[in-house]
């Protein structure tokens, strides 16, 4: 285990028989195992251990799947490449002395080295689409309420979803059968995911297919990475898709506005670690917010600490309107773009990554670049909408990751589209 | 834009995250970049934003939920069945 994918190891035994029979899952340390401890890769709930289990775990197990463990992450979910974890970084299997990508590093990590047979990580802005580019595998970001959140810990629960990592698109499709679907305890999922069969899906027939390219997202990309993905791109034509250019002008601001939603929400949902009910206790002198201040001071990593002050910024008195409206006006101007966007083409192609893996500790200093790198991943969110990546070939410097974005709910177009390559 | 550390102490507080004078330091310095960088968002223009989500109920019944023990498991601190919090004031 040398990758460091893994937080806690267990075994957690199905629950019944099933189309996942004999499959092992890692499942991201933000997803409530009941009796198994769940730390989010924060030392605040080093010792947490959840009295019951989320939704996906409960359909995973119901669907014959073992859990192997519990799979290494960013603080909270918050960065791109695993090293904000308070258990240490993960080592990229596929490109040693590098990262593994985020926030589900230890997801993509475990699959990629052959620990587990498939994954389940959470997206907020990317978190499952860059590891999984990263680190050589597939990776499936749901459509908004697809999947039910009922257990994944929040970070910012307007955006994100749970998703499955796998080798190939199939069995990345077969684990997304077992865990799609309504679910009473979370109001926010959808009938469309019921008695789905996005496994049928996986046949790689991309004849007709119309692809479009937003120039946007690659304008900004590596040469190599631009080059693979051009490749891959070949590769699809010489099977019958058609490509063409289009234009998603709204994508410019898609990060400013995806950092300050995601901060805002981060800010409220973290308020609840206030080490009384769970979490590292701030002690009994003092009073009440004084003894909150100190927990969250001892508990909470830097990344995690700048994201809660600039969202708690973002929202207070005198600021909510020149940041907070304003992002949500552009989040409404990235939907209305990828709506008109579909209207021409069947499905958006686009590098997952502008950049090749970096090297670990590279990228640590200034969190201002490390938010660039999402440019391409966070519009997806912004709009609601399934992605998936899948890998394009390699670079001197590691794999490169394509991703497909479909309308909301047609799962099976990116699922058909992204078997054609893996 | 830029912030000063009386600012980010101030908001520091509003979250009830202490700092120490280094991250103090360090945060001025980036919530500087950072903010700059979200300007940008004074050029977006205005979409019509569609509304197409409708409220989920249910009745109001009573059901099965965690036990008291089961609730207080995680607590580092319990007294007579309750959660055990520093004083109010």
């Amino acid at each position: 285990m040398s990758y460091n994918a893994f937080i806690t190891e267990a075994t957690i035994e199905p629950t019944d028989d099933g189309p996942l029979d004999g499959v092992t899952v890692a499942v991201k340390d933000n997803i409530s195992t009941e009796g198994v401890r769940t730390t989010c890769g924060s030392s605040m709930l080093d010792d947490y251990v959840p009295p019951y289990d989320a939704t996906v775990v409960e359909r995973l197990k119901a669907a014959g799947a073992t859990i192997v463990g519990k799979a290494n992450m960013d603080e909270f979910g918050m960065g791109t490449t695993t090293e904000t974890s308070a258990f240490g970084a993960t080592e990229n299997p596929a490109a040693e002395g590098r990262v593994p990508g985020g926030s589900s590093g230890g997801s993509a990590a475990a699959v990629a080295a052959g620990e587990a047979d498939a994954a389940l990580g959470s997206d907020t802005g990317g978190s499952v689409r860059c590891p999984a580019a990263f680190c050589g595998v597939v990776g499936i970001k749901p459509t908004y309420g697809l999947v039910s959140r009922y257990g994944l810990v929040a970070y910012a629960n307007s955006l994100e979803q749970i998703g499955p990592l796998a080798p190939t698109v199939e069995d990345a499709a077969t684990v997304l059968d077992a865990i799609a679907g309504p679910d009473p305890n979370d109001g926010t999922t959808r009938e469309e995911g019921a008695n789905s069969n996005y496994a049928d899906a996986a046949d790689g027939d991309v004849d007709g297919l119309t692809i479009g390219v937003p120039t946007e997202l690659l304008e900004g990309a590596d040469e190599s990475v631009r080059e693979t993905f051009e490749a891959a791109l070949d590769d699809l034509r010489g099977q019958g898709a058609t490509t063409e250019e289009v234009s998603l002008p709204s994508v410019e601001t898609a990060v400013q506005a995806y950092y300050v939603i995601a901060m805002s929400e981060a800010s409220s949902n973290l308020a609840r670690f206030d080490g009384v009910r769970y979490g590292k206790s701030g002690g009994y002198e003092g009073n009440w917010n004084e003894s909150f201040a100190n927990a969250r001071e001892e508990g909470f990593g830097e990344e995690v600490k700048r994201r809660i002050l600039l969202g708690t910024y973002a929202l207070s008195a005198g600021y909510h309107d020149k940041y907070y409206k304003q992002a949500q006006d552009a989040r409404a101007w990235v939907k209305q773009d990828f709506d008109e966007a579909f209207e021409t083409v069947d499905v958006l192609a686009s590098p997952t990554m502008p950049v090749p893996p970096f090297e670990m500790g590279e990228s640590l200093d200034d969190p201002l670049q490390m938010y660039l790198a999402d440019a391409n991943t966070v519009p997806v969110n912004l709009a609601n909408l399934p992605a998936i990546s899948v890998p394009a070939g390699e670079t001197d410097e590691g794999p490169v990751g394509l991703q497909l974005v479909g309308p909301a709910f047609e799962e099976e177009t990116l699922i058909r589209a992204g078997s054609a390559l893996a | 834009m830029t912030v000063d550390d009386e600012e980010v102490r101030h908001v520091a507080s509003l979250a009830r995250v202490d700092l120490d004078d280094e991250e103090v330091e360090l945060f001025v310095e980036q919530f500087g970049d950072i903010l700059e960088y979200f300007e940008a968002l004074d050029d977006v223009p205005e979409v019509e934003r569609e509304a197409e989500l409708a409220n989920v109920m249910r009745p109001d019944e009573v059901r099965e939920s965690l036990s008291q023990e089961e609730a207080l498991e995680n607590a580092p601190e319990t007294e007579d069945g309750y959660f055990k919090g520093p004083k109010v004031s």
